[in-house]
């Protein structure tokens, strides 16, 4: 059996649903035999390969870089898996957006007793006016909800993927989960 | 016997008391219809829609909380159409404010959330609206969160009808509807509010909560105002 092609990325999220992802544990062994891990931030590998079949997308879309990053994984991924609740909804990240993105970074960058405020504008990516889910922005195949889904959602949703059937999702977890 | 009907719900044939409604009796007969406006024991308004059946030889879809039965209807309660109609139902409620479950009070313990997971909406299709809501947290045991308020109405009609203070009521219309305490202003201010708490009982979702209560903390009892509205009953 060929072993299909793993990635997972981090937009603006917490990273604890990777860390749940971990969670999975001994079970990761299992995963190991059937996927290689072809990028991700748990491996060092700098550039989106090609041919991907399945990408966990975790957070939300809510930088230049993020929309960038986002529509390329698309173009390489057969199947698209917006994984946790702020890729799902936009969750925690898109709590700026009745506020705003300029008011977020006065608060950051301003408002506080520094020796020279300024907004950057270089190095760091330029915020989205608007903070979306990732299914606003490409085309999502499969949703997890959760903050973060745990370890056994995830474990069912991988195996299932990797083995060709359509994950049963909304049995084991839920928006906040 | 007189009062007595039969109908079918589902296929399936029941009897009841000819002033109940479709509600009433699918709950008897444990056959589910979600709700979300319904609080037993509070008055019927038909608002949220959740409980919308079809009936046949009737286009229109009715509300079964606010719907009487009558000899021989035929009641559907579990149709591609009205499971259509629910979900995206729950979908514009998730849209209209600003829900963000892993950080409410309520996360848990939420009418909302759990409508979602019983239609299995893994995702909102429609376009989020951030809509601009503030926080009221001026009295000194409760906060409303306008962020959370999916305007059931619960709060507003427990107040009047079993509290009997009619501190809380609806100003505006459509998108721009909001619950206000007396005549718009801080809650800590009405003069009306007896501080008994049955609003913050009432709410489905995280909108309305004591103050104190972290994250996914705050458990609503709405079963106790039922029982109150009950007891009532039974003394006049």
């Amino acid at each position: 059996m060929t072993k299909k092609r793993l990635a997972t990325v981090w937009l603006d999220g917490c990273s604890g649903c990777h860390m749940s992802f971990l969670d999975i544990d001994e079970r990761l062994l299992l995963l190991a035999d059937k996927l290689d891990l072809v990028y991700s931030p748990l491996v060092d590998q700098k550039t989106f390969p090609d041919k991907v079949d399945i990408t966990l997308v975790e957070g939300a879309v809510s930088s230049e870089e993020d929309l960038h990053k986002i529509q390329h994984i698309r173009a390489h991924t057969r199947i698209l898996v917006a994984f946790g609740d702020c890729a799902v909804t936009g969750n925690v990240p898109s709590l700026r957006n009745s506020v705003g993105a300029e008011s977020v970074l006065r608060r950051a960058y301003m408002e506080p007793d520094l020796i020279n405020p300024q907004f950057p504008t270089d190095v760091i990516p330029a915020l989205l006016p608007v903070v979306r889910p990732v299914h606003a922005v490409v085309k999502v195949d499969v949703h997890i909800p959760g903050c973060p889904p745990s370890a056994d959602t995830i474990f069912s949703v991988v195996s299932d993927l990797l083995s060709g059937k359509s994950p049963e999702v909304m049995t084991s977890t839920h928006f906040g989960a | 016997m007189s009062g007595v009907v039969t109908l079918k719900i589902n296929g399936i044939d029941v009897g009841a008391q000819e002033n109940e409604t479709i509600l009433d009796v699918a709950r008897e007969n444990d056959i589910f219809i979600p709700t979300l406006c319904y609080l037993e024991g509070l008055s019927r308004i038909g608002a949220c829609r959740l409980c919308l059946v079809e009936v046949k030889g009737i286009s229109k879809l009715l509300p079964a909380c606010a719907t009487t039965v009558a000899e021989g209807m035929e009641v559907f309660t579990d149709t591609d159409r009205l499971r259509k109609y629910r979900r995206l139902i729950v979908e514009m409620l998730f849209t209209e404010g600003n829900h963000v479950c892993s950080v409410c009070v309520a996360n848990g313990h939420c009418e909302l959330q759990t409508l979602a997971q019983q239609h299995e909406i893994d995702y909102v299709s429609l376009p989020y609206l951030y809509p601009q809501r503030t926080v009221d947290a001026s009295h000194e045991r409760f906060v409303f969160d306008h962020n959370r308020c999916v305007l059931c109405t619960r709060c507003v009609r427990v107040c009047d009808e079993v509290e009997g203070a009619h501190t809380w009521d609806i100003r505006g219309r459509g998108i721009e509807s909001g619950v206000i305490t007396d005549l718009n202003q801080p809650w800590g201010t009405s003069v009306t509010c007896t501080s008994c708490g049955k609003c913050v009982q009432a709410c489905p979702t995280g909108a309305l909560f004591m103050k104190g209560k972290s994250v996914g903390e705050m458990v609503h009892s709405p079963s106790f105002l039922t029982f109150l509205a009950q007891m009532r009953e039974a003394k006049k």
